[in-house]
């Protein structure tokens, strides 16, 4: 996690062809460093063994239920926005075994698993995703119980962010106040600048770790110029964000409309097929199972991340509370723009975009949220 | 006489009458006891009071040939039983015994409708009573066929 | 690897609350038909187990799966846990086949507690619903025992059946005391029942407290403690003073799962027990 150091973010350059040398360091430290690769047509994160695997070259095009790759004419390491799966796997993951048990005769005991905790560098980490993990932070660790398995992960991480000079179609993050440059909680924070002549990173330090970084690469610092060409780039990203979500009093006005029609009109659309609670970076629902082998003598528990979106999520004897589809989709924009801020003090939204664009029906939260207000 | 008076103005059902109305209604009212076990209406019989509980308990009840007593409600001290005397055809519906020993006063439903028709403003105190009566029995009998501490609630 | 049995990892233990920690089976209790207790020795260092009234555990039987249930026993000893619950799906009717020295995981204590402290110097009422009797019954333990903390106290209890009567051993002996006011319904009954028949919400208005200065705790199915929760209110007991027991699918117990949120409440760590007033306009919400 990165410490919190006195002195105001300084800026460094870092040349396209020295990135290699970032990343040499990493892997001398080794740290299990995570990139964007491409997987199932689509940007991923990825374990890389050496900078060749890098993917370079591609932007995205988004709209709601549609997600296309591109190649990037400018012929960056990081045009793109953001892929389907968010860092969440890495620090949170879909499928983690708690425990095992053994059965001896009439009696069980408990043996925990013993994993060291992984030591991740997050390369081309987007500022709402950052925010995502902030997110999960809060959630994970700082409430009356913590989720040691995160927090151990979470410590070890060196995060590397890579600021949005290019707004996808469906990202919103400055409205949710998550992007698109990152302020604070990084390692390291690039902008990429690709003007056709140079490429280069301005690099932000955010922390001790950073610092040491940029002082084994000897990096000179930035000038005025090259700063301000960053800033405008992210102004511009800013400036070409078309989607706009109002967050003025939205905590309320969502809950104040717990009861409108306007619910049945998007379940008319909703598949509950739970697509945008696993590509959300936030969400963090999670089941619990217990299982056996079949002699029944050694049981495991596995958390495995769930989907308030089945009828299982809120089954107690009997039956389920949320029976109805449209129940369920409000289970999940509600928590998302309102009922978070009572649990945690901030939205469940960062503004990626991620569940619009792969809901297979193309549904906007950013929209029906507006839509649900308006109706009313 | 006086006795009753003090009987039917203390007795919940009639909190807060007017004195004068009180003092009508002794005219229909007389003392009744019910030893244990002992039928207060039955099932089909004219409705023709009914009674202002002020000790014991009843219960109200169908019999079912081969399932025997089926129990619907019980009635305390305080409350009232019986309400058929107010709808025509004026039976009773149910069966009710005496659990414990039980001393009511009986109201004469005939003698009662009388002074409600002559009196619509007493007509309407007795409406209102029996009204939120009927309308909590209902309901109880609501939530009683909800069968809540079954297993599919 | 380390073993619950290592000592040393016994600390660990304390910070991972999502491992279970294997008690004793002392006896297996049928209560009603479909009810059961389970009478648990703690194990670990103590051999005590610590909790309030109104808490629950996370109950997890080897390989099949782990269930909320909450802690019907006396608080004040805490070397005999007990629970009980109805077998109803496949985890409880799992545990209902335990016997004496069989081995069943405990994860808790849980969520939050009746509000015995807050009720001293007022009158206690207590309405329970079916097996909503068993998270209230370590509340009276704890009023019996501190009596003279407390005004009146009158337990309304309303069963399906008479044969449905939970803890009726129990409940005799309650019934015997003077300083005890016992009123129990059923909804339904045949044979030679001689108690009450009707819904519990009837034994409010005839219950002795003084509702000005009252504590109620209501514990059943939620729409029991919603008509109760209007009879209450109707004899003039308000709605802060009105605490309810609510239930959802939980997996965790310590807030982490997401399962069992209402609106904008955890149950598992803002609940179970919840003052009436802090989820008033949850109660009635649809499906939420």
């Amino acid at each position: 996690m990165p410490q919190e150091t006195d002195k105001k973010i300084s800026h460094y350059i870092l040349k396209a062809t020295e990135l290699k040398s970032l990343l040499d360091i990493l892997f001398q430290r080794e740290y299990h460093v995570i990139a964007p690769s491409i997987r199932d047509k689509s940007i991923e994160y990825d374990p890389i063994a050496s900078f060749d695997e890098i993917t370079r070259g591609w932007i995205d095009h988004q709209k709601p239920g549609s997600y296309r790759l591109a190649n990037d004419e400018q012929d960056r390491f990081f045009g793109y926005v953001v892929g389907f799966s968010s860092w969440k796997k890495y620090l949170y993951p879909a499928d983690k075994k708690l425990f095992e048990a053994e059965m001896d005769t009439k009696n069980f005991r408990v043996i925990e698993d013993g994993t060291a905790a992984p030591k991740y560098a997050f390369l081309g980490v987007r500022s709402c995703d950052l925010k995502a993990i902030e997110i999960l932070d809060k959630i994970l660790t700082e409430g009356p119980y913590v989720d040691l398995d995160y927090k151990r992960a979470r410590d070890n991480a060196l995060i590397i962010v890579v600021n949005c000079t290019r707004a996808g179609e469906n990202c919103f993050c400055y409205s949710m106040g998550t992007g698109p440059r990152a302020y604070s909680g990084f390692d390291l924070a690039l902008t990429e600048i690709s003007d056709g002549e140079k490429h280069y990173f301005l690099v932000d330090t955010g922390s001790r770790s950073g610092e040491e970084l940029i002082s084994e690469l000897g990096l000179s610092s930035a000038s005025e110029d090259e700063i301000k060409t960053a800033e405008k780039a992210i102004e511009q990203t800013i400036a070409n964000m078309s989607k706009i979500l109002n967050t003025d009093g939205l905590k309320e006005k969502i809950w104040a409309n717990l009861d409108s029609l306007y619910w049945d009109e998007i379940a008319e659309r909703c598949l509950n097929c739970g697509n945008c609670t696993l590509v959300c970076p936030t969400c963090f629902c999670a089941d619990i199972e217990d299982t056996t082998d079949i002699a029944g003598e050694k049981a495991n528990r596995t958390r495995k991340w769930d989907v308030c979106y089945t009828l299982n999520f809120t089954y107690v004897h009997g039956g389920s509370i949320r029976t109805s589809c449209k129940s369920r989709y409000r289970q999940w924009l509600t928590h998302k723009l309102s009922t978070w801020i009572d649990q945690f003090g901030m939205f469940g939204c960062v503004g990626c975009g991620r569940c619009i664009t792969w809901c297979p029906v193309g549904i906007d939260i950013a929209e029906e949220a507006k839509q649900l207000i308006e109706s009313s | 006489m006086e006795n009753l008076e003090r009987v039917l103005s203390e007795h919940p059902f009639f909190a807060g009458l007017q004195p004068e109305y009180i003092k009508l209604l002794v005219g229909c009212a007389s003392n009744v006891a019910f030893k244990p076990g002992e039928f207060i209406l039955r099932e089909g019989e004219p409705a023709e009071s009914f009674y202002l509980i002020r000790h014991g308990k009843v219960m109200i009840e169908t019999f079912v040939a081969g399932k025997g007593s089926i129990m619907i409600r019980t009635r305390e001290a305080g409350e009232i039983l019986g309400w058929s005397w107010l709808v025509p055809p004026y039976k009773w519906h149910f069966d009710a015994r005496a659990l414990e020993v039980t001393r009511a006063i009986a109201l004469d439903g005939k003698c009662l409708r009388g002074k409600c028709d002559e009196d619509y403003r007493l007509g309407y105190e007795i409406m209102k009573r029996f009204n939120a009566i009927i309308a909590e029995r209902l309901e109880a009998t609501r939530l009683q066929l909800m069968d809540i501490y079954g297993d599919h609630v | 690897m380390a073993t619950m049995s290592d000592s040393k990892t016994n600390e660990i233990n304390l910070t991972e609350p999502m491992i279970t920690r294997p008690f004793r089976v002392n006896r297996a209790i049928k209560d009603t038909h479909d009810t059961f207790s389970l009478e648990l020795t703690p194990s670990g260092n103590s051999n005590k187990f610590d909790f309030a009234p109104g808490q629950f555990n996370m109950l997890y039987v080897f390989g099949v799966g782990e269930v909320p249930i909450s802690i019907s026993g006396d608080p004040a000893k805490q070397s005999k846990l007990v629970h009980t619950t109805r077998a109803v799906g496949n985890v409880t009717k799992a545990m209902n086949k335990l016997k004496a020295g069989d081995t069943l995981g405990v994860r808790g204590p849980f969520g939050t507690a009746w509000p015995v402290k807050e009720a001293e110097g007022e009158d206690v009422v207590l309405v329970a619903g079916g097996i909503g009797l068993a998270p209230l019954r370590p509340v009276i333990y704890h009023l019996l025992a501190n009596r003279g903390q407390y005004g009146k106290i009158a337990l309304l209890y309303g069963a399906r059946t008479p044969e449905d009567i939970l803890f009726q051993k129990t409940l005799e002996k309650w019934r015997s005391r003077f300083d005890f006011e016992m009123y129990i319904t059923v909804d339904r009954a045949t044979g030679n029942w001689k108690g009450n028949v009707g819904v519990v919400t009837q034994l409010i208005p005839r219950s002795p407290f003084d509702p000005l200065n009252c504590v109620a705790m209501i514990c059943g199915p939620e729409i029991m403690m919603r008509f109760t929760v209007l009879e209450l209110e109707k004899r003039g007991v308000t709605t802060n003073k009105i605490y309810v027991s609510m239930e959802r699918n939980m997996k965790c117990g310590i807030g982490l799962c997401g399962h069992c949120q209402l609106g904008r409440t955890f149950i598992c760590k803002d609940g179970a027990v919840y003052p009436y007033s802090q989820i008033a306009d949850l109660f009635t919400k649809r499906e939420l």
